[in-house]
């Protein structure tokens, strides 16, 4: 562990993975998406996963973002071990400590622009005045004006959507952001511009961004990259 | 901190508000069930409210003597049992010291001739304080005065029912009729009531002097029923025992044979009253309870229907945090708003049906505080029952499974 510090000039460890692996079962057949996978991310790294649909890229994310749980190994998120949490502890960290960005945006289509952005804070229990302060400033930062909070998903184009997706991930101060294909749904202008907002957070913020992608271009906006293939990682 | 339920509350109104046909039919159920509860029971209220009012008219001291044996084991006597009760029985029962002096009636049917009609009523021989004490006045002519009464006048009331009966639309007052052979004027006829709550037409009546009863009119005859006031409230059950006693004894009944007569009080009636209004309110509560189960499964289908549809919403509550126990109490919130929504609805129907019987019917509905605080209970109870399953279905949802959800 001192040694990775060390070759990060000393920064925080945030993501440690410890032989991961991540079978899938499906009636009699076992699918194994993961195979010892070991991996480790610095608090303020701007982080790319690629490969080759069905990889497993997706699958990482999951359990990275704690949504799903590796059938192996350890994983330690800000250094706790969080492979053996229930669901309800897990739904905690992710309130407190993880935002997402899913390639199909993911707003609530039911609720505004702005109620989507303080589901995290109504979650954590935060009062509801505070909350509409604190969804404004994320809207603030990725440029979504006063005037369309009170939309409904529907009614802005998906780069925005995609801005208040950022908006929803960021408005609780998470410290890694999990994008899965942010911009798969995106032409390539919105695309870049999308990217800029996440360089902007990682940078102004400190913020951690692990990002899946197909494209090259948008890959190139992170500073560090991995490529999976069938389940392992191939290069670093 | 947890947010206040309000916030809940509303966002689970605006589920409903962009589906509304949806969330009303889902509640037509509920909304039935508490509708026909409301009104039913208002109806039950007023139909035993107004038994009441005729028990209580009959004023609260009052005795009824009948003939029949009172049943209890022993033999019945056969077919001449229910003419037991004879005129001396009543006059001895006038005497005693826990009766009333002034306020027996004697009632007995007989055939009343004018010219050539004739009509069986009821004749009831009563004082001269009937009017008031019954608040029955006279609307044409005039009741008979206790002079009448002292010197066993031949006159006669008749209720309008008779009237109509022997004289159509022509004025009876005036008239003689024969009652037992005896020659009466009509002097006078009562105001119409119509029905009783116990279904009697109490219009149909011809009232004479007590005394002319006694004297003219019974002679040898059965009589049918006695009505008298103890002196007292306090006193009904000891002229209750005086006159079961004295009857005993004129009837010459030994200790261990039935009474030939029945001695009721007003509560003994009254209770007769009550207990099957009882029955009346059980039924009610079963035909409730059918259809509050009825429309709480309408709420439970469309909440499964609504988990099913909002799976990839629940995926993306649970990806930024939502605990199972945020969405159970989400689902049941809606639900629960749901099945009161649909109760309000009800109730508001159901007292739009009571007023409207109270329009159209005689009969007055009675509504209460109590029947509509249960139904918003009940209905509350019923959306929180019927919306568990579903809530739970949803909050055991996996989060990576449901956001994948299209
Ligand atoms: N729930 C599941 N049950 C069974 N197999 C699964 C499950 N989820 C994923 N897999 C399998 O695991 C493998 C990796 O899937 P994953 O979704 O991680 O791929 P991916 O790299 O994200 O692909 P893509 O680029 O197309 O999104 C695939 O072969 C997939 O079929
Ligand atoms: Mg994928």
């Amino acid at each position: 562990m001192n040694d990775l510090k060390k070759n990060n000039g000393g920064g925080d460890i945030v993501i440690n993975l410890e032989h991961i692996g991540m079978i899938y079962k499906t009636g009699s057949i076992n699918y194994e998406a993961l195979k010892d996978i070991n991996l480790t991310i610095y608090k303020g790294e701007f982080f790319s996963i690629m490969g080759a649909s069905g990889s497993g890229k997706s699958t990482m994310m999951n359990i990275l973002g704690c949504l799903d749980k590796p059938t192996s190994g350890k994983y330690f998120l800000e250094g706790m071990d969080v492979s053996k949490l229930d669901k309800d502890q897990l739904a905690e960290i992710r309130n407190k400590k993880i935002g997402f960005v899913f390639q199909g945006f993911n707003l609530i289509q039911r609720l505004s622009v702005i109620e989507n952005v303080e589901l995290p804070l109504f979650y954590a229990g935060i009062p509801h005045k505070e909350a509409v302060i604190e969804a404004k400033d994320a809207l603030r930062l990725v440029d979504i004006d006063e005037n369309k909070e009170n939309n409904f998903p529907n009614q802005i184009s998906g780069g925005e959507q995609q801005r208040v997706a950022i908006a929803r991930a960021i408005v609780h101060n998470a410290s890694i952001i999990m994008a899965d294909e942010p911009t798969g749904n995106l032409d390539s202008v919105r695309s870049s511009e999308l990217m800029s907002f996440f360089k902007k957070i990682n940078e102004e913020r400190n913020v951690t961004i692990i990002l899946v992608t197909h494209e090259p271009v948008v890959a190139a906006f992170a500073k560090k990259h991995i490529i999976v293939k069938d389940g392992h990682i191939v290069n670093d | 901190m947890k947010f206040p339920i309000l916030l809940d509350i509303q966002s689970a109104f605006k589920t409903f508000t962009r589906n509304k046909a949806r969330s009303f039919l889902t509640t037509l159920g509920i909304i039935i069930g508490v509708a026909s509860v409301i009104a039913t029971v208002s109806i039950g209220q007023g139909a035993s409210a107004s038994v009441q009012n005729a028990i209580n008219a009959l004023g609260s001291n009052l005795l009824i003597i009948l003939p029949g044996s009172s049943n209890i084991g022993g033999v019945k006597t056969g077919f001449g049992e229910l003419s037991t009760l004879t005129l001396k029985d009543a006059k001895a029962i006038r005497k005693l010291p826990a009766v009333k002096t002034d306020s027996a009636n004697i009632r007995m049917n007989e055939q009343v001739i004018w010219r050539g009609n004739n009509w069986a009523t009821s004749i009831m021989g009563s004082s001269s304080t009937f009017p008031v004490i019954k608040n029955w006045p006279v609307t044409n002519g005039a009741f008979f005065n206790s002079q009448q009464v002292n010197t066993a006048a031949n006159v006669a009331i008749i209720g309008s029912t008779v009237a109509t009966q022997l004289f159509g639309l022509m004025n009876p007052v005036g008239h003689i009729v024969l009652i037992h052979n005896v020659p009466f004027k009509i002097i006078g006829e009562l105001k119409t009531i119509g029905f009783n709550a116990f279904g009697q037409d109490q219009d149909d009546i011809v009232i004479i002097p007590i005394t002319t009863m006694m004297e003219k009119v019974a002679g040898i005859s059965w009589i049918n029923i006695i009505m008298v006031s103890a002196k007292s409230k306090q006193d009904t059950l000891s002229a209750q025992n005086e006159i079961t006693a004295l009857l005993r004894q004129r009837h010459h009944i030994p200790p261990h044979k039935p009474s030939d007569f029945y001695v009721r009080n007003l509560t003994q009636i009254a209770q007769t009253a009550g207990s099957s209004a009882q029955i009346f309110t059980i039924l009610l509560a079963a035909v409730a309870a059918v259809s509050l189960l009825v429309g709480g499964i309408g709420i439970m289908n469309i909440m499964l229907v609504s988990v099913t549809e909002r799976t990839k919403e629940i995926g993306i509550r649970m990806a930024v945090g939502a605990k199972k126990n945020d969405i159970l109490k989400q689902f049941l919130i809606e639900s629960s708003v749901l099945s009161l929504f649909g109760g309000i609805l009800g109730i508001g129907l159901g007292i739009g049906i009571s007023d409207l019987i109270s329009i159209i019917t005689p009969l007055k509905t009675i509504l209460t505080i109590e029947p509509i605080i249960i139904s918003i209970i009940f209905s509350v109870g019923v959306g929180v029952f019927f919306g568990f399953y579903p809530a739970y279905k949803a909050s055991n949802l996996n989060p990576v499974e449901a956001l994948r959800y299209e």
